[in-house]
């Protein structure tokens, strides 16, 4: 039994222009103590995906149209909203891009940090207080019992997303959704962060989705990585693999467009054109208006999860030469 | 922060002069305070001169005006016409319009902000849209026409209520009055509230706290709430000095005797002690309420520094 | 967090109202091109909206109906509004007199008609001043800072230190006769710096847009920034603030005249009406002197804030 298996997920969102597909069809699934990176451009549906996974997307205008997400071996959509009420927070964690807005501005970061442990623990105001004062310590904020009764906006960009990341690890969760937790730092800083969350992870053995448009933060965390296009999965890989080879154009983009040392005055190799409006999602293969391979079958024929080798999976009907290229 | 205060004590006091040497203006230059004594009849030169000296009307205005204050500060607000204090009649007349304004700061804050909320959850459904438009008419709907109407038909059709206000004014007798008092800011209260709420419900913090796996009820209270307040706070602040005044209206309506009431006669009779002596008392109301408000605002919104 | 945020009296409370809405008027987008593209899709986008608003459509309806029984009365009354037969005091509707007679025996229904003259005529005219000068004096403050600005600052906080009703009162009070024109020039006085506050705020908003920076070390002079860039960006927030403002001035003169300092016969106005049927409670046998005064007044303030909420909604990027 996975950890977390979505399977078949469809989230759709209802606006003044029309019914946004964000998720079509998207499944993966994390093991206890993996990590997998979800890849793809803002609108690409990851981090709907992973909203849904928590159980906080904004319903309406969000709707869930299909598919199960099981979490140590539940149906997740299936509960009833109290149940995943205890599970968010306590079994499963989110850790957010911009701290200083998901942070509540009002309250102080003890608070913050020690209301987890009365919410779901029904600990006392002092003991989780002390408790807090621990969990700082942990993501190692300097001076933490003189800083406990601070505010987020007193603290620096890295300092508060280790609040962030503290607030998630409070209850010892088994899973762990960072959504871009890197972003909006500093480079120098966000390193040091990265190295912290992945530390902690495997302190704890939990499972980690890393939510992500940046190829450099993946490679060094991540055991295996779902991209994806327009709401859909494009490909599944274990990290090296994907790599070495990618097997669909999409990836081959992101990966060319990496700015590389040894290029140096080249061009830089751009995925050309825009996505897609979610409004309007073009049919056939959604990334065939972009797509230097595309044929007339991807104008027509929407491609399926070609199983690559057995851990891989592309949905691209010229996989194979995407391998002969090389 | 003493300093904060300080400092902000000091910016009001060009207000504060300026404020009142306008209302002072106004009020001995325009007029003719002696001359409005005798009412129809024309005075007697000769003692019309008299009177003058005596309350230093044929002084220059600018002269006229620091006597008056330099009186004002030792606690002396001068007499009305009739010899009596000025200060006497605050101390009748401002236990009764600030009993009023509270009540009806109480009604804004239990209707504006309970509605505000129930609104501000469910934007753009029927419910939202129905109180939307009705906060609309009675922002539309002059608090004159409001007090009369319902004094016709709570006070006089149905008689469930009294329609007038007895001198001693107790709390009872007034909830209808402070009602009304109330009713333009409490609209103003509930699409203040509906606001802020609306906007602060799709805040990142509010999802962070959803996402710990907190109630619905405690995401509302604790999180939401908590920020969306601090705009509504900083209204009710400087909407207590404009109760005061408003009470103007209101008190003419119900028969109060309060500060509306009192002013009112001074401005009747054109007597110049009472009504610029109250109305500086209420411009220091206003003042103090407005600096009441920063403050508050600060402690509100940590993010606030005094600078 | 130097100024005084202050809402006074009827007049007072709009500026929150125009500005509700997390104050999305401020900064409009900045967009490279020029002017006239930019003043054209956001005004025609604002239009497009408006029409589409059935709050907008029903206001404009009832101003436009307003508007042409105060330039024309006697299309739809006969009579002569002074005309009055002791007579008939306080009798109920009838045949030819549907809304009856009030107290000095004039006809109700031929005074409310004429009413909206007095009020339409105190609306507009007080607005277009306080919007003019306002503008005028805070857009030039703003745009000039320093000094001016101080000195603006402190003059509008000493005029938001007097609540309109009671400066009102007191000076309304020791003019001797007061027409229309007397009210619109005490509204004005006291009103311009509500404006003057919001013009100068946008104006400094623009100000600081990095296009306008752009322009002005491109060496545009002060009259070609002042027309081609900040004056299109800043007078959104204005027309709205003044079309709220036509309602409560409006609002603001019943008050004056129920109070007593206000108009004064023979004008007609339906303030003082309303306060002639409260007049020890005369109302009580005969409401209709109280109730279709106080409904024309009421429908009348409501169209003007109604078509500057559905303006404001319109020019406000941020619900769009």
């Amino acid at each position: 039994m996975s950890l977390l298996e979505v399977r078949d997920l469809f989230v759709e969102f209802r606006t003044r222009d029309g019914v946004a597909r964000a998720v079509n069809g998207v499944s993966y699934t994390v093991e206890a103590g993996e990590t997998l990176a979800v890849l793809g451009e803002s609108g690409s549906g990851k981090s709907v995906t992973a909203q849904a996974v928590m159980g906080i997307l904004d319903m309406p205008p969000g709707r869930i149209t299909g598919g199960e997400i099981l979490f140590q071996g539940r149906d997740l959509l299936s509960l009833p909203e109290e149940e995943r009420r205890r599970i968010r927070g306590s079994k499963m964690a989110m850790i957010f891009q911009d701290a200083l807005s998901s942070l509540n501005p009002v309250l102080t970061v003890g608070f913050q940090l020690a209301e987890m442990f009365r919410v779901h623990q029904g600990l006392g105001r002092k003991e989780a207080r002390a408790r807090a004062v621990e969990l700082m310590e942990r993501v190692r904020i300097p001076a933490a019992r003189q800083r406990v009764g601070d505010f987020p906006h007193q603290f620096s960009g890295g300092m508060r997303q280790r609040i962030m990341i503290a607030m998630a690890l409070a209850l010892e969760p088994d899973l762990i959704i960072a959504d871009e937790p890197t972003t909006a730092l500093d480079v120098t800083v966000q390193a040091q962060v990265m190295e912290l969350l992945a530390e902690l992870q495997r302190e704890f053995t939990m499972g980690l989705i890393l939510i992500t448009h940046d190829l450099g933060v993946v490679a060094d965390v991540a055991d295996k990585i779902a991209v994806m296009y327009a709401g859909r999965i494009v490909e599944t890989a274990p990290v090296k693999e994907l790599y070495q080879a990618p097997a669909h154009p999409y990836t081959k983009g992101l990966l060319d467009s990496i700015p590389r040392l040894d290029q140096k005055g080249q061009q830089l190799n751009v995925i050309r054109g825009m996505p897609p409006s979610l409004l309007d999602i073009p049919p056939g293969c959604a990334y065939n208006p972009r797509c230097p391979m595309a044929r007339a079958v991807c104008r027509t024929d929407e491609p399926p999860l070609y199983e690559v080798s057995a851990q891989r999976r592309s949905a691209c009907h010229f996989w194979r030469e995407m391998f002969d290229g090389r | 922060m003493g300093r904060y205060v300080v400092r902000r004590l000091l910016q009001m006091i060009p207000v504060f002069i300026g404020t009142t040497f306008l209302i002072f203006v106004m009020v001995y230059a325009v007029g003719d305070p002696v001359n409005a004594m005798f009412g129809e009849r024309a005075p007697d030169p000769a003692t019309a001169e008299q009177l003058r000296e005596e309350f230093n009307l044929d002084k220059p205005i600018w002269q006229q005006y620091v006597l008056y204050m330099g009186n004002i500060f030792t606690g002396d607000f001068g007499n009305a016409f009739n010899g009596q204090p000025v200060t006497e009649l605050m101390a009748t007349a401002f236990p009764i319009t600030i009993r009023l304004a509270a009540l009806a700061i109480v009604f804004e804050i239990l209707v504006g902000i309970t509605l505000g909320v129930l609104t501000g959850l469910r934007r753009g459904r029927p419910i939202d849209s129905g109180v939307l438009m009705l906060t609309l008419v009675v922002i539309s709907v002059p608090t004159f026409v409001t007090g009369s109407l319902a004094q016709y038909l709570l006070g006089v059709k149905w008689g469930w209520i009294s329609p007038a206000v007895s001198p001693a004014a107790p709390l009872r007798e007034l909830l209808l009055p402070g009602l009304v008092l109330a009713l333009v800011s409490l609209a103003y209260v509930t699409r203040l509230t509906r606001t802020s709420i609306a906007e602060n419900a799709r805040a990142d913090y509010v999802r962070t706290a959803v996402a710990k796996g907190l109630s619905r009820r405690r995401v509302t209270v604790r999180h939401l709430l908590r920020n969306s307040l601090i705009p509504v706070v900083t209204f009710l602040g400087t909407d207590v000095g404009n109760l005061m005044a408003g009470a103007l209206v209101t008190e003419r309506i119900f028969n109060i005797h309060g500060v509306g009431f009192q002013l009112w006669q001074g401005i009747v009779r054109q007597n110049s002690p009472t009504v610029v002596g109250f109305v500086t008392v209420l411009v220091i109301v206003f003042l103090l309420a407005n600096l009441l408000v920063d403050l508050l605002y600060a402690v509100l919104d940590p993010r606030i520094r005094y600078a | 967090m130097t100024g005084t945020p202050a809402i006074e009296g009827p007049g007072g409370a709009m500026e929150e109202l125009a500005e509700e809405g997390g104050g999305g008027l401020k900064g409009a987008p900045p967009s490279g091109r020029g002017r006239p593209a930019r003043g054209r899709s956001m005004w025609s986008d604002a239009w497009h909206e408006l029409r589409r608003n059935p709050v907008f459509v029903v206001a404009g309806l009832i101003i436009a109906f307003l508007v042409l029984i105060s330039l024309w009365p006697g299309l739809i009354a006969t009579r002569d509004p002074l005309s009055c037969r002791l007579g008939r005091s306080l009798d109920p509707s009838s045949a030819g007199h549907w809304f009856g007679f009030d107290t000095q025996g004039c006809d109700v229904y031929t005074r409310v008609v004429y009413g909206a003259r007095t009020s339409v005529t105190v609306g507009v005219c007080a607005t277009a001043g306080v919007a003019v000068l306002g503008s005028l004096l805070g857009g030039l403050a703003g745009f000039f800072g320093g000094v001016w600005d101080a000195l603006l600052s402190r003059l509008t906080d000493i005029f938001f230190g007097i609540p309109i009703v009671l400066g009102g009162l007191v000076f309304l009070s020791m003019t001797g006769s007061r027409s229309v024109w007397t009210v619109v020039t005490f509204i004005v006085l006291l009103g311009w710096p509500q404006v003057a506050r919001i013009a100068r705020g946008s104006v400094i908003t623009v100000k600081q847009n990095d296009y306008v920076q752009a322009a002005r070390a491109l060496g545009a002079g002060n009259a070609r920034m002042m027309v081609r860039h900040i004056l299109p960006n800043a007078v959104a927030p204005v027309i709205v603030t003044a079309t709220i403002a036509l309602g409560t001035y409006i609002s603001l003169e019943a008050t004056l005249s129920y109070l007593g300092v206000g108009l004064q016969p023979p004008t007609i106005s339906w303030g003082a009406d309303i306060s002639a049927a409260s007049q020890g409670m005369q109302f009580r046998n005969a409401p209709h002197i109280l109730l279709y005064p106080a409904a024309a007044l009421s429908v009348t303030v409501l169209a003007f804030i109604m078509l500057g909420d559905a303006v404001r909604d319109a020019l406000d990027p941020k619900l769009r």
